[in-house]
């Protein structure tokens, strides 16, 4: 129930953020939706037993990679062709991350479904 | 263009939510697998709405950076041995801060341009403050992370030059120095909100901090250095979050960043050694303890692999202790045949798990799940501890302070207060190993010594291969 409640609230607040036009605003439940999200985070992965704790490192490694949104728009929008240069590098790192952590982890963790 | 805008910011939000569920199968490995692939559903959604946003206008340099990206992770997924995960989990880890570095560098240097455009119209427009500063954290966090990350790869891959810590003096003030550059780089970069220099100087700055921290740190602390670097990427994505306004990329980063801050918790706690103590190398030295004649002088037995089958035969509660050891000989196969065949005798063989044992958290499970060792047969320590007492014979393999009875004996050893597993408790003790020398710790170890252990000295593979041929006479 907790973290269900835990998740409404952070739909509300993701949802108040995107329609927040002002920086200021935007800054503000950006952070709140940081410490929230934190909250969510701990009440979870306390619960994670230690047998998937590698699993875990490696599967939350590849959602890190969600910085890959990022790097596509810094690639794709016209900023110059440096900011895009950069884009392109950066794409592909975070896809190495993405692409590795989630296939070496479904790779795991079908070991531990075998039996 | 507003409904767009308002739709993909739904989709990031249902990728953020794909991600909590994600996290959450992973709670029991019978929901695991899906867990995963709602994480990289997520992960899927929010890229493939980020792809359709009016901002994006050329596609070439993306599929370019994906194809190179896809496939290299995508090799690297496949081709990695289940032994080596600590080391692919690194170098994961540093490619996710090193795109964070130039996500943010990307966007201050538009940043940068549009405020200079700002302050033609206006000479009192103000700059956005707040994602200087996060781009400015994305930076650090992220060049340290992905340096950080690097040295632990090579370490951990055993490349010959980093075997041993680069060794140079001061290397506290150093730290304490680049520390110090690095506080004034942000400054100056919130100073001059118009230049993008300061970043520049701030990545380079915070790469050989990035370096110089990881560098001395070896050895069974490297479990704590993989959980908090992890831990970091996680932070470093946050970051970027802060820099684009973007919410998804700020819930995933600190569900990452959380972590991997409860695992590095956990290792330090395991270790019974403070984070700070394994971040500044500080490992208490050993004195007034016993020296290794002292301990062993002539009381140390070893036996053969028939004496230790005669030993299991005769058994009817075996526990395996598996440690890094087992990792380095490739044992997992042989111990999975040897745990069959004690089974077929009628004998109850479960596994003992140590929080530290191999290089990073849950390894050992990984090993023995690949070894389709089912997991319900693995005992964490302190479900297993109590049983000790009841238990025939206890296998060790490769495995040494986590089952040195100092920790709980002697308040002066360095050990002093690490939780252990109480296999001296048993009835005999069999310890495969290939010496007596210390293991990290670098203190003697009176359970080899002990009335009732065994020592069968040899390479963890041979050795169990050659009990299974003894067992089968």
């Amino acid at each position: 129930m907790g973290s269900l409640t835990g998740l409404n609230t952070l739909a509300l607040i993701a949802e108040a953020s995107a329609q927040a036009e002002s920086p200021p605003l935007g800054l503000i439940a950006g952070l709140t939706v940081f410490v929230l999200a934190i909250f969510v985070g701990f009440e979870i992965i306390t619960k994670i037993p230690p047998t998937l704790h590698t699993p875990l490192m490696s599967g939350s490694n590849a959602i890190s990679g969600i910085t890959l949104v990022g790097a596509v728009l810094a690639a794709g929008a016209d900023h110059g062709p440096f900011a895009c240069f950069l884009g392109m590098v950066a794409v592909a790192m975070a896809t190495i991350n993405v692409v590795g952590g989630f296939l070496v982890t479904n790779r795991m963790l079908e070991m531990f479904r075998r039996k | 263009m507003a409904t767009r805008t308002t739709i993909i910011a739904l989709a990031y939000l249902i990728s953020a939510v794909l991600f909590i569920l994600g996290i959450k199968g992973l709670t029991h490995p019978k929901t695991a697998v899906r867990g995963n692939l709602l994480g990289a559903m997520g992960m899927l959604v929010a890229v493939v709405v980020t792809l359709v946003s009016q901002e994006i206008v050329g596609y070439w340099m993306i599929v370019l950076g994906l194809a190179v990206g896809a496939t290299v992770g995508g090799v690297l997924a496949v081709k990695i041995e289940m032994t080596a995960m600590p080391q692919m989990v690194a170098l994961l880890n540093g490619f996710g801060g090193g795109a964070s570095v130039l996500v943010a560098w990307s966007e201050l240097i538009v940043k940068a341009n549009a405020y200079g455009v700002a302050l033609e119209k206006n000479s009192e427009a103000l700059p956005d403050y707040g994602t200087l500063v996060a781009g400015l954290l994305a930076g650090l966090i992220g060049a340290v992370t992905f340096w950080g990350s690097l040295v632990a790869f090579a370490k951990l891959q055993e490349f010959k030059s980093f075997k041993k810590p680069f060794d140079y003096p001061a290397k506290q003030a150093i730290n304490a120095g680049l520390g110090v550059v690095v506080i004034l780089l942000m400054v100056i970069g919130i100073m001059t909100p118009g230049s993008v220099a300061p970043y520049f100087f701030l990545v380079v700055v915070a790469s050989v901090l990035g370096v110089t921290l990881v560098n001395p740190i070896g050895g069974a602390d490297m479990p704590v250095v993989i959980a908090l670097l992890n831990s970091y990427s996680g932070l470093a994505a946050t970051a970027t979050g802060f820099v684009l306004n973007n919410t998804v990329l700020i819930i995933a980063g600190s569900l990452v960043g959380a972590s991997g801050v409860i695992l590095t918790q956990i290792m330090c706690k395991a270790m019974n050694r403070s984070l700070v103590h394994v971040l500044f190398g500080v490992m208490e030295a050993s004195e007034g303890s016993a020296t290794a004649d002292e301990v062993y002088g002539g009381r140390v037995k070893s036996t053969s692999a028939e004496e230790a089958a005669m030993l299991f035969d005769s058994a009817s509660r075996v526990v395996i202790v598996p440690g890094y050891g087992l990792a380095v000989a490739q044992a997992q196969h042989a111990v999975r045949d040897l745990t069959n065949l004690l089974e077929s005798k009628g004998i109850v063989v479960e596994f003992a798990i140590h929080p530290v044992a191999g290089r990073m958290p849950g390894h050992m499970n990984v090993l023995l799940a690949e070894a389709e060792i089912p997991y319900e047969q693995l005992k964490e320590m302190d479900e297993i501890n109590p049983s000790f007492a009841q238990t025939d014979v206890t296998l060790v393999i490769g495995a040494n302070d986590v089952v040195n009875p100092v920790a709980r004996t002697d308040p002066k050893s360095p050990i002093a207060g690490m939780p252990i597993l109480d296999v001296d408790k048993s009835r005999t003790v069999i310890v495969i190993k290939r010496s007596l020398s210390p293991g990290f710790a670098g203190i003697p170890n009176p359970l080899f010594a002990a009335d009732n252990t065994l020592m069968f000295f040899g390479d963890g593979k041979k050795a169990v291969l050659d009990l299974l041929a003894a067992l089968k006479e």
